[in-house]
């Protein structure tokens, strides 16, 4: 008898330390939710909600767009002399290549004012141009030779190139100056890059050597005594661009022009686009709060502001014209095709 | 110790005719013994530590220990296997093989960015199964060390754990305990050292078996064992459960071994206090170990539909693949043409093989594995790891569901393997075994019929679901299981009777025979607690002590057992005292499956030799005495009456001996009991056959094998969700068709074999032309089946039902004949197979799945299911129940058949849900940001470069959109509980996957390109040239991908909170969570050094979070692309909307309690031909309401 006593302890025990699942919310799934289904009031609330929004965001966008003045001109084919075939052999010849253009400020056009080059099927997000470059050589001095992921553009006679790279090396070169009425307006080429790429990306102390030395020359030369980090132009041109359409910041004319006013350019045709049928354009352009002048996103806004208030006003129209009882069955599946199972 | 003193002059073996007293005889098999595979010699109670040195002597050493061993892995094998088991995946392999390629100069990333999901996605899985195996282990550990008593070599018999058993080893197994190892029997608390073994484990039987030791043996007790040496020579370890050649040399004798002597592991001892036996198999030796197969890995449809998704997305990635490289190719060879330099800036002259225009066709092989590489973000990597993740979390929510969780047992559901939670929302027929799972094995003695006379006022579940169906649905509280169930197994009420007012009934002798015979005639063994007096049974089966029960409660109370008597207490009704009365026991012929019938023969006190018998109606009524027919009829159709209320009947008779004739039965039977030829067994049953003649009929007793507690609401729930419920049992037809299957006006297609024609031909003996006949018979039922469905199916909402018994199925199974079996089977309405073997239940499983192709259930609770089960898409254990073989081999057990309405309506539709959502999901956001990549390429000369920084790119699965998906597919739900239970019907969508079949799945993907065009077109559109902000400058590579990730993790994780419609805390959290953390990790990422960070140094710090434009821009476009699919939803829950959706607007409007929606929402879409009260009760108003609406109109 005593087993079967030590057995009933141990069945009592057994007991107490039961496998019965603790009862919680969580375990239970049955914490308290928030269940919200799309009822017509909520589909038209929601679409009534997003026009509210957007139509005034897209009017405000289309204004700031609208503030902006842009000159756009493009000048590659025009900066070729007529009497020339070869467009190629033209801007690869080492001759002056100087043009000179003139724009109209058809508005009046507060400073800044801000220049752009605009290159066009110019594929700066190529995989092998983008990888061709050296960031620890452009940041330190001590990494001068650490040229090799900047193939082809990596040594020359057996010296470093710094800096090094198909980016680099390809460097815009056109260069532009203007004047109204016969006097010079001064360019401002500082603060056109991101100060973090001056202050941690482009060393102080890392100056360009044996640039632009190699058998075939890509783009502009360096001043060998500026240190990088100074070199702005390269600095922008560095910061590739995601599309083959791209402008990037030339200067800033920190004056106002005011409507009818004239700017003589005097630009240098340098840059190959001609080989890959690129444009190239000179922009000038104010910004307002928004950027420059865009009117995409404006009207975007606008759209879809359109959109979503008369697909409101379609579904009002739908759920007091047709009414129906969301709990018709009807129409499922299984409702829908009887000999299917 | 008491009680075993008190069997001690008992030789049970006396009463078993057929199965005890047989001599273990030397026959052909033993001279194998010592012969290849019969070589296995063991050294009884010669532990192998006493005889280091002599070890020719002693090869016990050599033999396995009693050390079992389940894990998959060893810690040595772990990282090299586990390995080897995640790269079998392609998804994984890809990976894996993109990972290798990112070393090389291909990669259009760093390394490590690439390889860093890879190692975190096989990490987790790995970590996954080293935690299921360890819990594998823990299970092990548990088996190897239960505790067993094993004589030491002090001569004491002492507990040690199971692992130290040794062969050769003595031990004593206590009852009910499990026997540790495969066990000679050596003896037992009974003389004649016979014992009762449970065997459920093994093959599912639920009665005991009887095993006995060698005679020679059968006198050893505790303190023997010191000096007993013997040498067995056996069989080596096999699978075969019912076979086991050996001999024992002992004492200079050899004797023959028999299975009759063998113990097996995983089996219990009943009945018995304790027994001795010698150890012959340990461990993995073992028959039961070595039957056991590795289960069959089961993979849900879900999860292979997805593979097969998988195959699209890379389809569609390789041709992005090509497509990209063939552009990618021209456009390269066109760089430099004669010499001349198109794209001067890219050297063209000087380039590497991957960018050489004069090895264009290499240059674009190449950038197709790129491309292969950057698009590779197509496939979501971490899918098989989060489903996994989800599944193991699903799980501990089925396991943890206190509404699944059975008080009695203690036993909560547990979901065995995780992978199949979303196969049990997809359920499409259920095949149930009958014994144990739809009814709990407990009988009841609940009427009689005595003397022509029907007794018993009890009501059966079944009456109880009549009643309902008649409308009277207020015994909701009368369904629960303790009603008044004072006495197991006795559930009789009727005052003509009880309390010993039988006298006054009119055949009061009868009704007083009919009770002595059930006191008698039986083997079950009183046990009479010393303290309190009263008594209780120990029987083979619960249907005898059912019987033993009744008769005491009546006032025949058998307390007494002896080896030639038996005892009765009879409740004299005039005086109110009890009479003790004794029979002389002289012989006993049980029952079996082919007799049909047991009988004993006993001598009352008054030395009447009298034969008391009971047994089947088709084996009794032939055996009636002609004077002993006078209630025939009535009886007669009382059996009917029962058997169609589902109870089991059986015919009680008795017959009076006269001195003389028996003497000559006990010549004739003691010679036949003692003859050794192979007759023996005919020779018994034909004597036996020839006594049981010319009997009395007293009358018939029913029994009720109870349903068990909420069966029939249960199976009502679920055919009202469409599923079909197959009953495949062992039991009897008569017994087998009533079990709540069958609604009122059911028409019945029987097919069986029970015809004239081959019962004659049976006796004939001609194998072939039973086959024969029997097929073409077969044939000619299916065909005459099927026209009368035709028939029906277009005049009228009848519906059918199914019965075969396994006879036939065998026939009906083959192949020519199991096409049109199951056309019929389909289109009936309810399906019952009896007489089904373990193997046929595999079969038809089998046979349902393959030719439906939908999902089936197997749900059972014995090993005899096992085939089912494993067979069957979704194998169910009942774990209530004692034996755990069902259990082992289920993918998930619950404690009883009623669990499984919830386990399906709720959890398989939720897990169903969840997972599928989940699923189209990650192919959403996978799509929505590969394909920006792609788009992005075509801005880039299909050159590789993509346009997200490194870190971006590989921590876009990990980081920003895992979370949220994960806490979908664990938390997620449609409706809640109540009201899947409330409306059955959302049960369909998972069958009819409607949720995961190709159109939501193409919808979500055209979805993703959708998002996908929208993010890149806007974004690029709105920064193409201009200044980005007020200083003029201009926005790069780097701004550009900065904005378009934003845009993408907000819109994938605000897609997320529109596709989903169950917020709780979690949800919020991880949502918006997953948004700030991005942005969090850009203004981390951004802060390190810019080595690290690349072009994404200071990006959002400096340039995005101080601009305008870009926050306009992520506004606007995360609004515009959720605009598409809020309003298809919105159009969908307009005007097609899904089942939950309904549901779903019923709750909101509150209108849940309005009968009048719940009735349409509810009973609009059920199918006329389900099974179930509710069915029924639809059927029979809509009839009437249908007759009504008709007349309206008119």
């Amino acid at each position: 008898m005593s087993s079967a006593g030590a057995g009933s302890t141990d069945s009592t025990a057994a007991r107490r330390n039961t496998k019965r699942p603790k009862y919680s919310k969580f375990t239970q799934q049955e914490l308290p939710a928030c269940k919200p289904i799309l009822t017509p009031r909520a589909v038209i609330s929601a679409f009534l909600l997003v026009s509210v929004v957007f139509v005034p965001v897209g009017v405000a966008s289309l204004l700031a767009s609208r503030k902006v003045v842009e000159i756009v001109y493009r000048y590659d084919s025009e900066c070729i002399p007529k009497n020339v075939t070869n467009k190629v052999a033209y801007i690869q010849s080492s001759s002056d290549k100087a043009c000179s253009i003139t724009l109209n400020v058809t508005k009046r056009m507060k400073s800044p004012i801000y220049i752009y080059y605009q290159l066009d099927n110019f594929y700066q997000n190529h995989r092998r141009y983008v990888k061709s470059r050296s960031d620890e050589q452009l940041r330190e001095h001590s990494e001068e030779n650490s040229t090799s992921t900047c193939k082809p553009e990596d040594m020359v006679n057996g010296k470093a190139i710094v800096p090094c790279g198909l980016i680099a090396w390809s460097l815009f070169n056109d260069t532009y100056s203007f004047s109204v009425n016969n006097r010079n307006l001064s360019v401002n080429k500082k603060g056109i890059s991101w100060k973090s790429d001056r202050d941690h990306k482009f060393g102080k102390d890392v100056f360009p050597k044996n640039f632009q030395n190699s058998s075939i020359i890509g783009g502009a030369s360096l001043n060998e005594s500026i240190p990088l980090r100074d070199q702005e132009d390269l600095i922008v041109w560095m910061r590739t661009a995601a599309l083959p359409t791209f402008r990037k910041l030339y200067g800033k004319i920190e004056e106002d022009l005011n409507e009818g006013q004239l700017i003589n350019v005097t630009l240098k045709n340098n840059y190959n686009t001609y080989s890959f049928n690129g444009k190239k354009k000179l922009v000038l352009s104010t910004t307002t709060w928004l950027g420059g002048k865009n009117d995409f996103l404006g009207i975007a806004y606008l759209t879809v502001g359109g959109l979503c208030f008369f697909l409101a006003l379609s579904f009002t129209i739908v759920y007091f014209v047709k009414p129906r009882q969301l709990g018709d069955p009807s129409y499922l599946s299984w409702n829908r095709n009887p000999g299917g199972h | 110790m008491g009680r075993g003193r008190r069997f001690k002059k008992l030789y049970l073996s006396k009463i078993y005719t057929f199965t005890c007293g047989k001599k273990s005889l030397f026959n052909d098999e033993h001279s194998q013994i010592g012969s290849v595979g019969f070589s296995r010699v063991v050294l009884v109670n010669e532990p192998a530590d006493k005889f280091e040195n002599s070890s020719e002597n002693n090869n016990n050493n050599n033999y396995a220990d009693n050390v079992v061993c389940s894990t998959k892995y060893t810690v040595a094998n772990f990282l090299p296997k586990s390995l080897f088991e995640q790269f079998r995946r392609v998804a994984n392999f890809f990976f894996l093989v993109t990972g290798v390629l990112s070393f090389t100069k291909l990669a259009p990333y760093t390394a490590v960015s690439a390889i860093l999901p890879l190692i975190v996605v096989i990490t987790a899985t790995m970590v996954k199964e080293g935690i299921e195996d360890m819990r594998r282990k823990k299970q092990d550990i548990e088996v190897n060390n239960r505790m067993v008593e094993m004589l030491k070599g002090s001569g004491t018999f002492e507990r040690t754990e199971w692992k130290n058993l040794k062969v050769g080893n003595i031990v004593k197994v206590e009852k009910d305990e499990f026997f540790p190892a495969d066990l000679l029997l050596l003896s037992s608390s009974y003389e004649d050292a016979v014992c009762y073994v449970e065997t459920m484990n093994l093959d599912g039987e639920t009665n005991l078996k009887l095993k006995q030791g060698l005679e020679i043996t059968s006198s050893l007790h505790e303190y023997d064992f010191s000096d007993f040496k013997a040498y067995i020579k056996c069989e080596d370890p096999n699978a075969n459960l019912y076979s086991f050649v050996g001999s024992m040399e002992f004492k200079e004798q050899v004797h023959a071994l028999s299975p009759q002597q063998l113990l097996l592991r995983d089996s219990k001892l009943r009945n018995t206090d304790y027994i001795f036996g010698a150890v012959i198999f340990t461990g993995h030796d073992t028959k039961v170990i070595q039957n056991s197969i590795s289960p069959p890995s089961k993979r849900s449809k879900i999860e292979r539909k997805m593979d097969k998704v998988i195959y699209v997305l890379f389809f569609i990635l390789f041709l992005m693949s090509f497509v990209g490289s063939v552009f990618f190719g021209i456009t390269t060879k066109e760089d430099l043409k004669n010499n001349v330099m198109k794209r001067w800036y890219l050297r063209p002259d000087d380039s590497t093989i991957f960018f050489d225009p004069k090895r264009a066709p290499a240059a674009a092989f190449f950038h197709c594995l790129t491309a292969l590489m950057l698009y590779s973000f197509f496939i979501p990597i971490s899918l098989y790891v989060s489903i996994e993740v989800v599944k193991v979390l699903q799980s501990i929510f089925i396991n943890q569901d206190i509404n699944m969780y059975h008080e009695e047992t203690d036993k909560p559901a547990h979901a065995v393997t995780s992978n199949l939670n979303e196969e049990l929302g997809q359920v499409h027929t259920i095949l149930s075994d009958k014994t144990g799972t739809l009814t709990c094995n407990s009988m009841e003695f609940i009427k009689c019929s005595i003397a022509g006379v029907a007794y018993g006022r009890g009501v059966t579940e079944v009456e109880k679901a009549m009643n309902r169906r008649n409308g009277l649905e207020f015994d909701d509280i009368m369904n629960s299981p303790d009603r008044k169930a004072p006495i197991k197994g006795f559930n009789f009420t009727d005052e003509r009777i009880m309390d010993g007012n039988w006298v006054n009934e009119p055949h009061a002798n009868v009704i007083r025979n009919f009770f002595r015979l059930l006191a008698i005639c039986h083997t079950a063994i009183p046990e009479v607690d010393e303290d309190t007096g009263k008594v209780s049974y120990e029987a083979e089966s619960p249907d005898e002590a059912a019987f033993v029960i009744a008769a005491k409660e009546v006032g025949f109370e058998f307390y007494k057992r002896t080896q030639t008597s038996l005892s009765i207490f009879e409740l004299d009704p005039v005086s109110q005292q009890k009479v003790k009365r004794t029979y002389t026991l002289l012989n006993v012929l049980e029952f079996n499956s082919t007799r049909k019938r047991m009988s004993v023969i006993v001598k009352d006190e008054k030395g009447r030799i009298l034969l008391l018998c009971k047994g089947a109606d088709s084996v009794m009524f032939e055996r009636l005495a002609n004077n002993g027919r006078e209630f025939e009829e009535n009886t007669l159709e009382h059996v009917h009456e029962y058997a169609d209320a589902g109870l089991r009947t059986l015919i009680l008779a008795f017959r009076e001996l006269d001195e003389q004739g028996y003497k000559e039965f006990d010549a004739k039977f003691t010679e036949a009991k003692n003859s050794i030829s192979e007759e023996r067994e005919t020779m018994i049953e034909e004597v036996s056959d020839n006594i049981e003649r010319n009997m009395v009929l007293l009358g018939a007793t029913a029994i009720e094998d109870k349903l068990q507690h909420g069966v029939p609401n249960c199976i009502d729930k679920l055919s009202q969700a469409g599923i079909k419920i197959w009953v495949l049992t062992g039991d009897k037809m008569e017994t087998a068709i009533n079990i709540g299957l069958l609604r009122e006006g059911m028409k019945q297609i029987i097919v069986h074999l029970d015809t004239p024609e081959i019962r004659s031909l049976e006796k004939g003996g001609d194998k072939t032309a039973i086959s024969r006949a029997s097929r073409d018979s077969i044939k000619h039922q299916l065909s005459q089946g099927a026209e009368q469905l035709t028939a029906a199916s277009g005049t009228s909402e009848q519906a059918f039902a199914l019965i075969i018994d396994g006879k036939s199925l065998t026939y009906a199974l083959e192949d020519d004949m199991k096409n049109s079996f199951l056309d019929l089977a389909t289109s009936c309405a309810s399906i019952i197979c009896c007489r089904v073997s373990p193997k046929q239940k595999a079969l038809v499983t089998r046979l349902v799945k393959f030719r439906t192709g939908k999902t089936t259930l197997g749900i059972g609770d014995g090993a005899n299911d096992v085939g089912m089960l494993q067979e069957a898409d979704i194998g169910i254990g009942i774990s209530g129940v004692e034996g755990m073989q069902a259990v082992m081999s289920s993918d998930v057990a619950i404690a009883q058949f009623c669990y499984l309405e919830r386990l399906l309506l709720v959890h398989g539709h939720w897990c169903y849900r969840r997972i599928s959502s989940m699923i189209c999901y990650f192919f959403y956001k996978n799509i929505t940001f590969g394909f920006t990549l792609f788009l992005f390429e075509v801005h880039a000369s299909f050159s590789g470069e993509p346009a997200y920084n490194d870190w971006f790119l590989s921590l876009y699965n990990v980081f920003f959109s895992s979370l949220p998906v994960i806490a979908l597919g664990v938390f997620d739900q449609d409706v809640s509980a109540r009201y899947c239970l409330r409306f059955p019907m959302l049960y369909r969508e998972g069958v009819e996957n409607i949720l995961f079949s190709w159109r939501p799945i193409i919808s979500w993907m055209v979805n993703g390109f959708i998002s996908s065009i929208i993010i890149f077109f806007f974004c690029s559109k709105a920064m193409e040239i201009q200044a980005f902000d007020k200083g003029g400058r201009t926005a790069g590579r780097d701004i550009l991908g900065a904005t378009m990730y934003t845009c993408v993790v907000w819109v994938v994780n605000l897609q997320m909170a529109l596709a989903i419609s169950y917020f709780t805390l979690i949800q919020h959290v991880l949502i918006w969570g997953s948004i700030v953390i991005w942005y969090v990790f850009l203004l981390a990422y951004g802060a390190m050094a810019s080595s690290f960070s690349g072009n994404a140094y200071q990006v959002f710090a400096e340039t995005l979070a101080s601009t305008p434009s870009y926050w306009l821009l992520v506004f606007f476009v995360v609004i515009t692309t959720l605009v598409p699919y809020f309003t298809f939803s919105a159009l969908q829950m307009r005007f097609f909307p899904m089942y939950h959706e309904i549901v779903q607007w019923l709750r909101h409007k509150g209108k849940t309690n309005d009968p009048e929606f719940c009735a349409m929402v509810r009973q609009s879409s059920l199918r006329p031909t389900t099974v179930g009260s509710t069915a029924r009760r639809a059927a029979k108003t809509n009839s009437l309401s249908l007759r009504g609406s008709t007349t309206d109109h008119r």
